[in-house]
């Protein structure tokens, strides 16, 4: 024992000389990497970020602005005219309508049902309850754009074409979401939920008090991705509605685009506006959340 | 009792996401083998059976080709472009930057904008008069008269001169090229995220270590730093194939798959099969393909969390 703490210290003592000896050598490299670093910063910053200035500049530019060449980088005379002219070209406030429903009603469907699943999959006594895993994993292995033909034919059968039942049914339970939560709660300390058995609380109050609140970061993060999912989602609204009164904003906007087209970028790119800032906002205010949550489920699995 | 309850309780809770998993995700896979293999327009009272008559068809035609080759092509180009830029900002980002997070969260925004938005922004961007790439494209022309004058006779001012913005959406040479430009610019932020993600997981004494044992910058991203990432990459591979061949909605808004299928890919062809064509019988085939070739790519990810969930 003795003398394998003294070859560590051995180690780490020529660890430490090499080190100094190095220190001027990486200083040297580090300084050059260092502005390479704020190099891509700034360049990757402009060049993703070119689109987006271009679309906001744009939403406030005149029509005979826009069409100067060549374009102007910052708009000469910015207007406000191209929004109210959008929100009218199209019935802009009827698609935020039923994309809000859509969203919210989705997203809270998803979160509920991923929860209880989860729950009953992890806390509860069921003979075969494993092949109920298998199933939810199973679910995951298909994509939704297949399902896209069947579904419609279903969708009709049940008279549920360009209803909001429609648009939300099929995406209103979820595998992913179970599967989550379901590697969430097992991670939870037991003896937390055997303190409250004892003390006489029933299935459903631990889940709401103490497998809920416990489950929290993982259910934001679910509930988040759900949110952006469900209000970008394109091909499934795109099929099951036919009329203007039940179009989500993704679908509104692609039809601005055919119907002003490259007439009036001005007020198409102000409808793209009206997509984009809910998702930005969001984004803004729960980045942290999105970001990590993306990194700690590839690093965790 | 207590335990009759458990069970009831178990059967309550998990019925509805199940019914809904069996309605919306289970019974369309049975329904697309149906379709496979029958003749149909969605309309007429009339299914005729036809046996494996659809897959020879749609499997034998050359739009099918088309479609498998465009997916191909954008499939492997985008995500090695994607990975491999990816993979040079995170490891520039991978020190202590002032903005770095920043620069992180701006990155990552493409990710969270809508498939339509995005397409709309850069069919505008795309322009050959009006965008900002062909003013880009011509100021870089227009800087051939200040080239040293020895380039003149090869030829090279006149070339430079004379570039114009390609007309990206309408000329079926540059609309593939144009398509991959946009998702990986949408899919860069994420590629970084997971990048710098796995980065934070490799050992630090491994680093040392290779120093002492007198490794330079080089040796170590061969020997330290790919092998710690080897993970994370397998995963990031799996899941941008997966997302390049569920790709549709910037495709239908941007290309609609032209001009002359030059980007018509799978989702993109079953939706054409499906609801422009109404062929239920191909719409099924296609589908039917799909399933096989994204099976194979999610059971590879699903091993790759299986194994991490159980040895982390």
């Amino acid at each position: 024992m003795r003398e394998m703490d003294q070859s560590v210290e051995f180690q780490r003592d020529i660890a430490t000389r090499q080190r100094s000896s190095w220190r001027a050598c990486t200083l040297r490299h580090g300084w050059i990497w260092h502005m390479m670093g704020y190099a891509a910063i700034v360049l990757s910053v402009i060049v993703i970020g070119l689109p987006i200035y271009w679309m906001l500049i744009a939403s406030f530019k005149t029509s005979r602005e826009i069409y100067t060449v060549p374009p102007t980088w910052i708009p000469l005379n910015p207007t406000l005219d191209n929004y109210p002219a959008a929100w009218q070209a199209a019935p802009f406030a009827r698609y935020y309508i039923n994309s809000i429903i859509v969203t919210l009603v989705t997203t809270i469907s998803k979160m509920t049902l991923a929860v209880l699943t989860a729950y009953a999959l992890v806390f509860l006594r069921f003979p075969g309850k494993n092949i109920v895993f298998l199933i939810v994993l199973a679910a995951l292995m298909v994509p939704a754009q297949i399902t896209i033909v069947p579904n419609f034919l279903t969708m009709g059968d049940l008279g549920l074409v360009n209803t909001y039942w429609g648009l939300i049914l099929p995406g209103a339970a979820t595998a992913f979401g179970t599967f989550l939560m379901r590697q969430y709660f097992m991670t939870l300390p037991r003896e937390v939920f055997e303190a409250a058995e004892i003390d006489g609380a029933g299935h459903m109050l631990r889940l709401w008090t103490i497998a809920i609140p416990l489950a929290m970061p993982a259910l934001v993060t679910t509930g988040l991705f759900a949110v952006v999912n469900e209000w970008n989602e394109f091909l499934w609204p795109l099929i099951i509605t036919s009329t203007e009164d039940m179009r989500t904003l993704p679908i509104g906007v692609a039809r601005l685009l055919d119907q002003e087209g490259l007439a009036r970028w001005g007020v198409v790119m102000a409808g793209t506006m009206f997509v984009v800032m809910p998702v930005v906002l969001l984004f803004v205010w729960s980045q942290r959340y999105i970001v990590e949550g993306i990194a700690s489920g590839a690093v965790k699995g | 009792m207590r335990e009759w309850y458990e069970r009831l309780l178990f059967i309550l809770l998990i019925t509805p996401n199940m019914l809904l998993l069996a309605a919306f995700t289970f019974w369309p896979m049975i329904y697309n083998a149906y379709l496979s293999v029958i003749s149909w327009n969605f309309l007429s009272p009339i299914r005729r059976f036809v046996g494996l008559r659809n897959y020879e068809t749609v499997l034998t035609s050359d739009i099918f080709r088309i479609v498998l080759i465009n997916t191909a092509v954008f499939t492997i180009v985008s995500v090695a472009v994607t990975m491999v830029l990816g993979l040079g900002l995170a490891l520039l980002l991978n020190q202590p930057l002032r903005l770095r997070n920043g620069a992180r969260a701006v990155l990552f925004t493409p990710t969270v904008l809508s498939g339509a938005a995005i397409a709309i922004i850069w069919i505008y961007m795309f322009d050959p008069r009006f965008g900002p790439l062909a003013q880009i494209i011509n100021w870089f022309s227009s800087l051939a008269h200040l080239l040293p004058a020895r380039f003149s006779e090869s030829g090279l001012v006149e070339w430079l001169a004379s570039v114009r913005s390609p007309q990206w959406l309408s000329d079926p040479n540059w609309a593939m090229s144009a398509l991959i430009i946009v998702y990986v610019w949408k899919n860069l932020g994420y590629a970084v995220v997971i990048y710098l993600a796995g980065l934070q997981t490799i050992d630090r004494t491994l680093y040392e270590a290779a120093r002492i044992d007198g490794a330079g910058a080089w040796a170590q991203f061969w020997h330290v730093t790919l092998p710690g990432l080897s993970p994370i990459m397998f995963f990031l591979l799996v899941t941008s194939i997966l997302a390049c061949f569920q790709a549709f909605d910037i495709i239908r808004v941007m290309t609609d798959g032209g001009p002359v299928n030059a980007t018509n890919m799978l989702v993109y062809h079953l939706y054409e099969r499906g609801f422009i064509q109404s062929q239920a019988g191909p719409a099924g085939v296609v589908a039917m393909v799909m399933f096989v070739l994204m099976l194979i790519l999610t059971i590879l990810q699903l091993r790759f969390i299986e194994r991490r969930v159980h040895y982390s």
